[in-house]
């Protein structure tokens, strides 16, 4: 049955902001979803609150909503649209809570929409725990047995029946607290009693364990036509009892026979057979490692992370299949659009090894506990392909961009033997690093196989790098003794220049002559989804060591776009925006794009993307591998954030031409010293600050500029934290402890203006500056401008205004931009100073972007190519303001790094981002809040801790809160002053006032909204910070302007009043500005 | 040691020996399985064949004494990317050098197994030489080019049963003609309880016949049915006697029986991934498939044949039906393993047919 003639209209669920568990890969599935649908002439109403995403350009569906993910709005654009169908599989779990969510209060039945690709019950089925049993068991499925039980006695009944070891889980306790793991009737006994007791109700889950067994997945596919495929197979290389999303995770399985593998195989088919699944599904599955035993743990009926990989690993696009599948084709309809002759009626066959490995925000979360187990804390991931498991994962963690480029660590050299132990038991973000060095030390892998659970396949491809790395080391000093054929086995196994050259102890350089003078070159394959029985066409590639080069370059003009690698904190899906755009753009201007990136969550990756996909690490090596072959007229480097700028020095010292702006401007830019003197010899003033190379140079600095300052690391480093200090007692802690500053690595001390905060992003030409408009930051979480709250228009006095344009113009000027430049200012007691600029794209492109219409990117990319403002349409200057409002808001992922370790943390970073949009700022803020997860609600118990400068703003706004009926919490001096006044007003204590205190108060939940003004000079941070970050862990809305809390009030007056919020698409508001 | 793959083109791929020294000859075919690799070498249908593997790396779970498909490997050598000397699986006994030096076929490691398969894609299956002979390897292009070493005269007496055997069971007897079967054949049909007797590739019908059997299926095996004429003739004694259900090469011998034809392939099906359409449900079906001839649909309706099942790849013939006796055949491998268990629901019709 070819397409459902019936469905004119569909609407697409987005996943919303990016968090741990959620990140870019449902940009990429929602894309697909919608660029597949309106192939098929079917119109497309899409809604999603991140404006970081490529899925909410204007040209990706028909009406895009960016607005709140929550069943109100959803049912309001419903009901403005009236869809026929909803698709719901394609946004993550967001999607498919929605769609539950639409459905338990009726609203499909109410507007006649259809659920497309899989229905409610299958859903349920999958979701809820009660039902999946049900259904499993239904089908004859294993899953871990349990039972819940509330005497010892039961514990151990259940444990002699189900076979030991156990988990034993207590109900309703915080965290998971009481809980443990049991291997045999004593610690039963144990874990079973101290578990009763610490639940509240006396309860106790008792699971069977299958920790330790390997953990293998597979994708699969149904059709209407009951026509079921697997896509991929993937094992993780971390046991069960690691999180997917945590675990390295190789395809297709490497360790199962074939019996094995089609027991599985067929087990996955018969879940989507029995849910009625008409689209993707994940099934994730514990085996033994001794026997044919194996138990389904879990399914998911929708698109997923692993789905992406699993596209990205076989070069099969499930999410636009499933999208197909949903609006009525059958599989043996889709055409395989990677060999353009065959059909998605089969299964991939892969010909390489495909290893992902996740990036964790450790390095951002410094203290934070880096434990992995069952819950994830990635943010990202990076997935690399060679035609050996060593050379994957070798380059998988050159990929990563963790200061590493290989499984060599010199610090862990002086671990401890008990150390490197504990740390091979307990999981964390450096186990490759430990198990490697455990290896160099000569553990027998049957031990560490013992302490990891890991197979030992896996461990013996480790053990095989870790044996290369001790036969270089036996040529050392000696490059031109080592034979050809050992230099050739290390390349073929994934070695960079630069370990072979620090084993060797020689240069990278004179590693990479050496290895071209013996004709040692990658050659690169294609993805081609059927190991090469089929001739394709898709222009795929990654690099290995082998005889036939099967990337034949064109003859075309081209360009290559780096890409930004996996999503970290601060270098989010943005940047993948920015990369896509580029290509985009040049391929409108006829110039082949090609891309080189390795995140496989990314729209950059999809296949047809771009001219040509490289899919390999971002280092020099491999980028100056690919230019070798491809040689390209140039390279672009502006769009793929700090991964593609720290790129630009050594491509250029190789001779590599860097489109755009050029190297020494980009210098100019970013060198402290060399920028000082710039914006001296522009006479911009900037605040005051300098440059320290040791902790008591930063002191001195600090002294003499005065407290509070910013801090953070020079940008050869990149990426680390900025950060606002106050005394220099945590001014010492941080330039000894969280950088370690040094004369390779010095600290910039600037004083901190507390002012309002500007941003712009600009395209210049070289000659003409355009700056589509000019944000202003509130609402920082006192931490990190990243972090903080963006309103655009700005509200500005015209003479500001005129100033930011003034001093963009000058400095892009001055810089030679060709291409894209954002720059950060704070207007300060009448004055306006710059802060920061930044060469490149910037965070808040995709967000300008769309709320002013303006393509930046594109007219960045044809800039950069030479092509002159004037010509593509724009005369430059700051463009009209649009006649409504947008503010961006940041997302956190606290949730899942919450244990008591993180509390403390001094960096707290945001990972996601979405967008309100309104016809005034209050709207568009209470719509940002409402995006963000904010439980915003006009009613329930307000804290508030204010300034004493504020106190007289503050005391109207309170009233009118109280006088929308909510009741009043205040700190001491708050609440004399309101009580003075007349108004009603509970007294809680601070926090040195000991407990209950203010934070206890915010962690009982019984505060609904902080407002929490920032005291100035005395004790600045100490309970505020404490204050904010409490709200933060909990999920409460925390306002530190008394501006914001006006613009709730005022949204919640009008709806009191009956007065409703706009709801329009990015369309329709874009339309209207025109107007 | 050094090693060498030597097409009858001339072209020569370079890499390691893992398995015995020596030459070797065999026609050259390649498989997109990512598991099954003992199962495929111990497929008789491989007879005089040497297998490359697309998947880069080979013999992760070493071998096992369960999964073997038959006696012995049949195949005539191995051609990976990475052979791996450490295995593990639970049941593993051995590795897969091992095995191949126990059965004396070669195996040659470290190929751009890649390059070969899109050099067969493009140029069609071919006969070729693994050789450690490194000093004379002139003169065994040579001998490649002429085809030297390579084909084996009617492989299907090879691997046939040399003699006939019995499975006991309390459910219809049922006669397997060994063309060459794989054990999870024989083993499916003794699982359902039926009363399995094997019998050699030359077998007549009246000896089947006096077996009196429910129904006869004819199995998988090597090469070309042209080259098994003495199945053919046994088949059409059958014809309309007896439920008949063909499996891979049984298929094409139906074909031949009936009247039809068969042709080479340019370069076959081989691998666990094949979609194949019921004609009369629209649903497809991955499949295991292994084989290098097709049956050749002209003439086929006339004779009372239709076409049930094809490829979604390539349209050839995957399944055919007789209108008016009871006959059906598939050209894939409905008994799995290696490759899906999708298709065991054939075994069901079979039995369908017999009651």
């Amino acid at each position: 049955m070819p397409l459902d003639k019936d469905l004119k209209k569909v609407m697409v669920i987005g996943s919303g902001p990016i968090i741990i568990g959620q990140a870019a890969e449902f940009d990429y599935a929602g894309t697909q979803a919608c660029r597949s649908l309106k192939e098929e002439g079917i119109q497309v109403v899409l809604v999603n609150s991140n404006p970081a995403t490529i899925m909410t350009d204007t040209n990706m569906a028909d009406q895009v909503y960016m607005e709140p993910l929550t069943p109100e709005y959803i049912e309001a654009i419903i009901s403005r649209e009236r869809p026929d169908g909803l698709l719901p599989t394609l946004g993550g779990q967001v999607g498919l809570n929605m769609a539950l969510e639409l459905s338990k209060r009726q609203v499909l039945e109410r507007y006649g929409v259809r659920l497309l690709g899989t229905s409610l019950t299958a859903i349920r089925k999958a979701e809820d725990r009660e039902m999946f049993r049900a259904t499993m068991q239904e089908i004859g499925e294993p899953i871990p047995q349990s039972a819940i039980v509330s005497t010892v006695a039961e514990a151990v009944d259940f444990a002699r029946e189900a076979g030991f070891p156990v988990i034993v889980r207590p109900a309703y306790t915080l965290g998971g607290t009481g809980g443990g793991f049991a291997a045999d009737e004593g610690q039963l006994k144990e874990a079973a009693a101290k578990g009763l007791k610490s639940s509240i109700i006396g309860q106790c889950l008792i699971e069977e364990s299958v920790a330790g067994w390997k953990e293998i997945e597979f994708e699969v596919m149904r059709d209407y036509r009951d026509t079921c495929i697997s896509i991929c197979s993937m094992e993780n290389v971390d046991p069960v009892g690691i999180h997917t999303g945590d675990s390295i995770v190789v395809a297709p399985a490497q360790t199962l026979t074939d019996k094995e593998y089609q027991m599985l195989r067929g087990a996955a088919l018969k879940i989507i057979r029995a849910l009625k699944i008409e689209g993707g599904c994940n099934v994730q599955f514990a085996m033994d490692t001794e026997s044919f035993a194996y138990r389904v743990i879990e399914v998911n009926p929708r698109v997923s992370r692993s789905s992406a990989l699993a596209s990205k690993a076989t070069g099969y696009p499930i999410a636009k299949v499933a999208s197909k599948i949903a609006v009525g084709f059958a599989l043996d309809e889709i055409r395989n659009t990677v060999t353009g002759k065959t059909w998605s009626s089969f299964e991939p066959s892969i010909d390489y090894v495909v290893m992902k490995v996740p990036r964790w925000p450790f390095d951002k979360f410094a203290l934070a506990k880096r434990t992995i187990g069952t819950q994830m804390k990635a943010t990202g991931e990076v997935m690399a392909m060679d035609r050996t498991f060593e050379g994957a994962l070798l380059k998988a963690v050159r990929s990563l961009e963790i200061g590493r480029t290989s499984l060599l660590d010199p610090a862990l050299a002086a671990v401890s033997s008990r150390e490197l132990l504990d740390h091979l038991k307990e999981a964390n973000d450096h186990r490759l690093f430990f198990l490697a060095e455990a290896m160099r030390r000569g553990y027998s892998l049957l031990g560490i196989n013992h302490l990891t659970q890991m197979d030992p396949f896996f461990l013996q491809k480790l053990k095989n790098i870790v044996d290369m790395e001790k036969e270089l080391q036996g040529y050392r000093g000696m490059l031109a003794r080592v034979p050809a054929r050992l230099l050739k086995k290390a390349k073929k196994q994934g070695f960079p220049d630069d370990l072979i050259a620090t084993l060797l102890e020689v240069t990278e350089d004179e590693v990479r002559r050496c290895r071209k003078q013996l004709g040692i070159n990658p050659v690169y394959k294609m993805v081609d989804t059927c190991g090469a029985e089929f001739e394709a066409t898709t222009p795929y590639f990654y690099s290995t060591y082998e005889r036939e080069n099967e990337a034949l370059p064109s003859n075309r003009r081209k360009v290559v776009v780096l890409g930004s690698g996996p999503i970290r904190i601060g270098q989010g899906v943005e940047f993948d925006y920015c990369s896509v755009h580029s290509v985009w753009a040049l391929k409108e201007e006829g110039v082949e794009a090609i891309i080189v990136n390795n995140n496989p969550e990314t729209v950059s990756t999809d296949f047809d993307t771009s001219d040509r996909l490289y899919f390999e690490p971002l280092t020099p090596e491999d980028v100056l591998n690919i230019l070798e072959l491809e040689e390209p007229e140039g390279v672009i480097a502006q769009f793929g954030g700090q991964t593609a700028i720290n790129l630009v020095e050594p491509l250029a010292a190789a001779g590599v031409n860097i489109i755009g702006t050029s190297p020494v401007d980009i210098d100019r830019a970013e060198d402290r010293d060399k920028f000082d003197m710039l914006v001296e010899e522009l006479d911009i003033p900037r605040p005051a600050g300098g440059s320290a190379t040791s902790p008591e140079q930063a002191l001195a600095i600090a002294r003499r500029i005065g407290f509070p300052v910013v801090v953070r690391p020079s940008y050869v480093l990149g990426g680390r934290a900025m950060e606002i200090v106050y005394s220099q007692k945590h001014l010492r802690e941080y330039v000894t402890s969280a950088v370690q500053v040094s004369p390779n690595h010095p600290v910039l001390v600037d004083k901190y203006l507390e002012g309002q905060e500007l941003e712009v992003d600009a395209v210049c030409d070289g000659t003409h500056v355009l700056i589509p408009g000019i944000m202003e930051h509130v609402e920082k979480a006192g931490i990190h401008s990243g972090d903080s709250i963006a309103i655009y228009p700005a509200r500005l006095k015209e003479s500001v205004a005129a100033k930011v344009v003034d001093y963009t113009t000058r400095l892009a000027q001055a810089l030679q931009i060709k291409g894209i430049i954002n720059i950060q200012f704070v207007y300060f007691q009448g004055e306006l100073f710059i802060l920061e600029a930044n060469p490149r794209s910037s965070r808040t492109v995709p967000f300008m972007s769309k709320v002013t219409g303006i393509p930046m990117v594109k007219l960045a990319t044809r800039a950069a190519l030479g092509r002159s403002l004037p010509e593509m349409g724009y005369a430059g200057g700051l463009c009209p303001e649009m006649p409504f409002a947008a503010v961006k808001a940041p997302v956190f992922s606290f949730g899942k790094l919450m244990e008591l370790e993180t509390s403390l943390g001094p960096e707290m970073k945001s990972t996601g981002e979405v967008i309100g949009m309104g016809k005034c700022v209050p709207e568009a803020l209470h719509k940002a809040l409402l995006a963000s997860g904010c439980c915003l609600k006009p009613r329930g118990n307000i804290l508030a801790t204010v300034a004493d400068r504020d106190k007289e703003e503050a005391y109207p706004l309170l009233e009118n809160f109280h006088r929308l009926g909510f009741s009043l919490y205040a700190t001491r001096g708050t609440a004399r002053y309101l009580r003075e006044r007349g108004l009603a007003v509970k007294e809680v204590d601070k926090i040195r006032e000991g407990s209950p205190h203010i934070v206890d108060i915010i962690r009982g939940g019984e505060v609904d909204l902080v407002i929490n003004t920032l005291t100035k000079g005395k004790d600045p941070e100490r309970d505020g910070f404490q204050i904010r970050r409490a709200a933060a862990e909990y999920n409460i809305p925390c306002l530190t302007s008394l501006d914001t809390a006006g613009s709730l009030l005022e949204v919640w007056t009008r709806k009191k009043e009956g007065k409703g919020e706009e709801i329009c698409s990015l369309q329709e508001y874009l339309a209207a500005a025109r107007d | 040691m050094k090693g060498f793959l030597i097409l009858s083109d001339g072209t020569v791929f370079p890499g390691e020996s893992f398995g015995p020294a020596g030459t070797f000859g065999g026609e050259v075919v390649f498989n997109t399985s990512m598991t099954g690799y003992q199962e495929i070498l111990t497929d008789p249908s491989y007879c005089g064949q040497i297998i490359t593997m697309t998947y880069p790396l080979l013999g992760n779970y070493g071998i096992n004494p369960e999964d073997c498909e038959s006696r012995r490997p049949f195949a005539a050598g191995l051609v990976v990317r990475e052979y791996c000397q450490d295995p593990n699986n639970w049941r593993a006994a051995s590795t897969l050098a091992d095995f191949l030096l126990e059965y004396d076929i070669p195996g040659l490691t470290g190929v751009d197994t890649r390059s070969l398969t899109r050099h067969l894609r493009q140029k069609g299956t071919m006969t070729g030489i693994i050789s450690t002979d490194r000093k004379n390897l002139e003169a065994l292009v040579l001998k490649a080019r002429q085809g030297e070493f390579s084909t084996v005269r009617d492989p299907v007496s090879r691997v046939t049963a040399p003699a006939t055997y019995r499975l006991p069971g309390e459910g219809f007897p049922v006669v397997v003609v060994d063309l060459g079967v794989k054990k999870s054949i024989v083993r499916t049909l003794s699982r359902a309880g039926y009363a399995v007797t094997v019998v050699p590739a030359g077998t007549g019908a009246a000896e089947i016949l006096a077996q009196k059997p429910r129904g006869v299926l004819f199995s998988n095996g090597p090469g070309d049915p042209k080259d098994a004429p003495y199945a053919v003739e046994t088949a059409r004694g059958l014809l309309g006697k007896v439920p008949l259900f063909g499996i891979c090469l049984g298929h094409q011998v139906f074909a031949l029986a009936l009247g039809g034809d068969t042709y080479k392939l340019p370069f076959g099906h081989r691998g666990s991934n094949h979609p194949v359409q019921d004609l009369a449900t629209g649903k497809v079906t991955i499949t295991s498939q292994n084989h290098g001839y097709a049956v050749e649909e002209e003439g086929l309706e006339e004779r009372g044949v239709a076409v049930t099942h094809r490829s979604l790849n390539d349209g050839t013939i995957e399944g055919l039906r007789h209108r008016d006796i009871p006959l059906f055949s598939v050209q894939y491998h409905p008994e799995a393993y290696p490759g899906p268990t999708d298709s065991l629901h054939l075994f069901d019709e079979f039995k369908a047919m017999m009651l």
